[in-house]
């Protein structure tokens, strides 16, 4: 196909010139528009079919190799599902009978890691946006994307802010290199930059659990030029390994500029046993609250401070209380609260934390001291004392079922005191925050603790209780969450009022409850009194239930699976 | 596909969703579904699945087709529930039912086939066998006064056509004499693109709509648009002249201008039987028709088809070929300079997971490939053979991807060479690139791609033997027709 009409030659010169004789007009040219036509045709596709390779630039350098073995197909397969339903489902649509997949990412990605697994390479870029859309995805990301994850999110700008992150972990030197350390700790500063923080906060973290003396030192050598919001996270992170031995540094951060910093040294050395903050603290309670022995039984006796002196307000006592709050009874609030509990077993005669929490208060102080006691044992992790506040678990379960709404204990026909029962008779206290002093207990005790609560007080207020335990729940609080919404069903009302419950159980219920489930999710009759259709949402909602546990046993057999090729 | 079906596997079940939530809410009520009354026999699975309203949907499958129906509203094909139904057949969780069990009631789990599903098997199956009975007879005996009538009206479109070819190099000759700094924008190629719809030459009507956009299409907009009014009239003149063209040509012409070939028609004048490996299949909606593309690769032939299908507006076409399965069926090519599409006839087996491991035997996961110099020489030869081509499928082997950097655009570079290919900048615009990158890290890989003027678009690689689908280019390339802008640095690979 030679073309060479009328002074045009196709070739690589002669397209310019077709071009420009286009873009005037054949007509201004002189030329002929068919003859025109001809020639770019011809040039066009001598162009394309002459088109030479490109040079090569430089190759990328190979990722590490990573040996851990491949995922099994059906786990791939699981995978790739959860992460197309976290970009597919926009949200804002209605819940209904199918799972929320992306719910799920959490446990499948714990759980492949666990097991070993490297990712497959070709989900990588959707694993890499979810951890950047998700922070609390990135570190179990990360640790399944290995090698071949941080090399590809090192070339791709979207994924840069992964690395920047303290989990990317290999980036950091050794804590135990004490020069590669310091390099690192002094350069910061320095460089600036986004992510200076959080680089410098990993490398803090990573010295602290390995040497929590050298960090303190570290830390030492360039706190006066330090940012105000850097010195907080970082004497928050000394919570970790906390001693007696950081007592001095603390200390001396109690007169630090910013007030922030200054609040979290005190709370770290309210909740550091046998610390001179503490024995401060006690000093001060001992005097303030006494044992009226006149009455019988002896009656609590609360003297609350005048005033809010230097002493107090360096040891962290803020003076201003909060609007509708008595300065008085602020002050004592905040005092009891930091003292060492075992302050008031002395006080009080020997007495047990039971008893003492038995005991009656005078002039109105009984809220006030409950929630002290519950802020300090959650503090200072004592859990005789949590016990105590949260009251002992009946011992066997109420002889009929209980209503399900959360009315006053004294309506539950049970012979036995609920929890929460013996401690305050139901009173409301607002200090005194259940799923905070659960915290103090140990697992099993927490979960057996809030399934009582839960078979004696139903669901509305179970929501942050069951968020203090952990995952897979136990037999027994599993039990309870589900009787106590099939007891919700058979109430009437709506299942949306317990949808934060049901996500919970969703993902916190042990995956074998699927098949015990699957009568509730069955539809069932309406009974006389219910809404209008909340027997069509009930089941609905059971069925979701169902599904999800169904899906996560699945992932777990899936993930179990002997891997089918190793490399 | 008589009798007792293989039970396909999860994988080909997956392969047959029209889109990513229909996979994902298909893998929901797979795994959790409330199902009920479900069973499978004769090639045939059903089940009753219980949705938000009372009334459960009533799902059956023909796995001859496959076949879908379901009582649902969904406009798809396959709908979740068939997808979920599937999926537990191909776990094992779907009773197989013996034909012959003919329980009395003909109800409960496991049972015989209900009615609701038999009634639908049994029509279908009819139609089948209807047409199976009637298309050759039809043939035999053709109705001599219909054959003229055909003739007529075939020479009557020939010659709207020819008027439409004639009408639009007037308005070339017109653009070009005037210049094209005077080019005209969007409406006025529109009213000409339906004057080509008129004059029955949907293909032309295809190619001067693209017209209208390329004078927004920034720097270097001319010689773009220089270049597609010479193709067009390149096609004009092909037409006008199609008496004077060799055989094959002349099919490449009136094909490109949008006449077609019966390919039933097709089929009975001759198949290629092949074991084909599916390369890709790709979706592309431009609002008013959704084109499937899927491309096959024959272990014995060594040749490429390029299957077609067709959807209205958001509606999937039917037939699908789930990528890196293998079948063995007829083919038919359609008749042209350079033969690519294919009409597919009878399947013999398959669609499966291939047998072999990589590279060895008749039927192999991964396909056999050519380096870069072989590709671009073998686009050099297809364009003399058709030069509206935009590009070819081709197989490369042993490239590293080399991801953009400032203004510099994706590559794909030989092991060991210096030779490299551009990125089509479609395929760099989704997730695509980075896929493919992640799969490499940083070694050579296997691609499959369309290669063409403005650089290679990959669809599908090769992760440890196993086909992976590059879904970003797929989703980028939707929408932007056949039309493609210059590519990111095109200056440099020319």
């Amino acid at each position: 196909m030679t073309v060479e009409v009328q002074g045009f030659t196709a070739g690589a010169s002669g397209w310019g010139e077709l071009v420009a004789a286009a873009v005037v007009g054949a007509g201004r040219r002189g030329v002929d528009e068919r003859a025109l036509l001809d020639a770019a045709a011809a040039a066009t596709v001598r162009r394309r079919a002459g088109a030479v390779p490109a040079a090569a630039r430089t190759l990328p350098e190979p990722a590490a190799h990573d040996p851990r073995p491949r995922l099994p197909a059906a786990a791939r397969r699981r995978l790739a599902a959860l992460l197309a339903d976290r970009s597919g489902s926009g949200g804002g649509s209605r819940r209904g009978p199918a799972p929320d997949l992306a719910e799920l990412i959490p446990e499948w990605l714990r759980y492949a890691v666990e097991c070993g697994y490297q990712a497959p390479p070709e989900l990588l870029p959707a694993l890499l946006d979810a951890a950047r859309a998700r922070i609390d995805l990135r570190p179990h990301v990360l640790a399944l994307a290995g090698p071949r994850g941080l090399w590809l999110a090192e070339r791709a700008p979207q994924w840069a802010p992964l690395l920047r992150d303290g989990a990317a972990g290999p980036s950091l030197p050794d804590p135990r290199d004490a020069d590669a350390v310091r390099a690192l700790w002094e350069e910061g500063p320095r460089a600036g930059g986004p992510g200076t923080s959080q680089v410098r906060g990993a490398l803090f973290a990573a010295v602290r659990r390995a040497d929590p003396a050298g960090a303190v030192e570290l830390l030492a050598s360039t706190w006066s030029g330090e940012k105000a919001e850097d010195r907080l996270a970082f004497v928050e992170l000394l919570r970790t390994r906390l001693s007696l031995a950081d007592e001095p540094f603390l200390e001396a951060a109690l007169t630090d500029r910013s007030r922030g910093v200054r609040a979290a040294a005190a709370d770290l050395l309210a909740g550091l046993t046998g610390s001179a903050l503490a024995g401060r603290m006690a000093a001060r309670v001992r005097s303030l609250a006494v044992l009226d022995r006149s009455e019988d039984p002896p009656v609590i006796a609360v003297e609350a401070p005048y005033e809010c002196d230097a002493a107090m307000q360096r040891d962290g006592v803020v003076a201003k209380p909060p609007a509708g709050m008595g300065e008085r009874s602020w002050w004592f609030g905040q005092l009891a609260a930091a003292a060492p509990l075992a302050v008031w077993t002395e006080v009080f005669d020997g007495r047990t934390p039971e008893e003492i929490v038995a005991l009656p208060v005078a002039d109105g102080w009984r809220p006030d001291l409950l929630a002290a006691w519950s802020r300090a044992a959650a503090r200072q992790h004592d859990s005789a004392w949590a016990r105590a506040l949260l009251g002992t678990a009946p011992t066997s379960p109420p002889a009929e079922p209980p209503s399900f709404t959360a009315g006053p204990p004294g309506a539950v026909p049970s012979p036995v005191p609920a929890p929460g029962g013996s401690a305050g008779g139901g009173e409301h206290v607002p200090g005194r925050d259940p799923a905070r002093l659960l915290t103090a207990l140990p697992g099993a005790e927490r979960a057996a603790w809030v399934a009582e609560f839960i078979s004696a007080h139903g669901l509305s207020e179970a929501f942050r209780l069951l968020g203090a335990c952990a995952v897979p729940w136990p037999e027994e609080l599993g039990r309870a969450v589900v009787d106590a919404l099939e007891i919700a069903r058979d109430g009437g009302s709506y299942p949306w009022s317990f949808s934060g419950v049901m996500g919970l159980a969703e993902r916190c219920l042990d995956p074998s409850y699927a098949v015990r489930l699957e009568p509730l999710a069955a539809m069932h009759e309406e009974a006389e009194e219910s809404s209008p259709g909340a027997a069509g949402y009930w089941s609905e909602a059971f069925q979701r239930l169902v599904a999800t546990l169904r899906i996560r046993a699945a992932m777990r057999d899936e993930l179990a699976a002997p891997p089918a090729l190793r490399p | 596909m008589e009798g007792q079906s293989e039970r396909w596997s999860a994988d080909q079940v997956l392969g047959l969703a029209p889109d990513a939530s229909s996979r994902t809410a298909g893998s929901k009520l797979a795994a959790a579904g409330p199902w009920a009354e479900s069973g499978a026999a004769g090639g045939a699975v059903w089940g009753l699945c219980r949705g938000s309203g009372t009334r459960p949907y009533q799902t059956v499958v023909d796995l001859q087709g496959p076949a879908y129906k379901c009582s649902c509203p969904s406009r798809k094909f396959p709908c979740k529930h068939a997808l979920g139904l599937l999926l537990r057949w191909a776990g094992g969780e779907v009773p197989e039912t013996p034909p012959a069990a003919e329980a009395p009631g003909g109800e409960g789990d496991g049972g015989a086939v209900p009615e609701w599903a038999a009634e639908w098997l049994a029509s279908r199956r009819e139609k089948a066998e209807r047409k199976a009975a009637a298309g050759p007879a039809a043939e035999r005996t053709p109705d001599p006064a219909a054959a003229a009538e055909a003739r007529r009206r075939a020479e009557q479109r020939l010659q709207r056509i020819a008027a439409g070819a004639t009408e639009l190099e007037q308005r070339l000759t017109d653009l070009l004499r005037d210049g094209l700094a005077t080019a005209p924008r969007g409406a006025v190629w529109e009213e000409t693109a339906a004057r080509m719809v008129d004059a029955q030459a949907p293909g032309l009507a295809a190619r001067v709509r693209e017209l209208g956009s390329l004078p927004a299409s920034g720097p270097g907009w001319p010689a773009r648009l220089l270049a597609e009014c010479s193709l067009i009239h390149l096609l004009d003149q092909g037409f006008l002249r199609l008496d004077e063209l060799p055989g094959p040509l002349a099919a490449t012409v009136r094909a490109r201008v949008g006449l077609t070939v019966d390919a039933a028609g097709l089929l009975r004048g001759g198949t290629l039987r092949d074991s084909w490996l599916v390369l890709a299949q790709e979706d592309a909606d431009d609002g008013k028709l959704v084109t499937r593309r899927i491309w096959l690769h024959g272990a014995r032939s060594q040749r490429t088809a390029l299957l077609l299908a067709y959807g209205a507006a958001g509606r999937v076409p039917e037939q699908s070929l789930p990528t890196g399965l293998v079948l063995d069926a007829e083919l038919a090519y359609y008749p042209g300079a350079y033969p690519l599409r294919a009409a597919l006839g009878t399947v013999h087996a398959g669609p499966r997971s291939p047998a072999g491991g990589e590279g060895g035997g008749a039927e192999s996961a991964v396909p056999p490939g050519a380096g870069i110099a072989e590709a671009v020489a073998a686009y050099g030869a297809a364009l003399a053979a058709d030069p509206w081509l935009e590009g070819i499928p081709v197989v490369l082997t042993d490239v590293v991807p080399v991801p953009e950097e400032g203004d510099e655009g994706w590559q794909l570079a030989e092991r060991g060479g210096d030779r490299a290919l551009p990125l089509h900048p479609a395929a760099t615009r989704g997730p695509g690139g980075w896929q493919l990158l992640a799969v490499s890290g940083g070694g050579p890989v296997t691609v499959f791609g369309e290669f063409g003027h403005a650089g290679f678009r990959p669809l599908t690689t090769w992760s440890a033997g196993t086909a992976v689908p590059l879904t970003g280019a797929a989703a980028a390339m939707a929408g932007t027709g056949t039309q493609i802008a210059a590519p990111k640095g095109a200056g440099g690979w020319r």
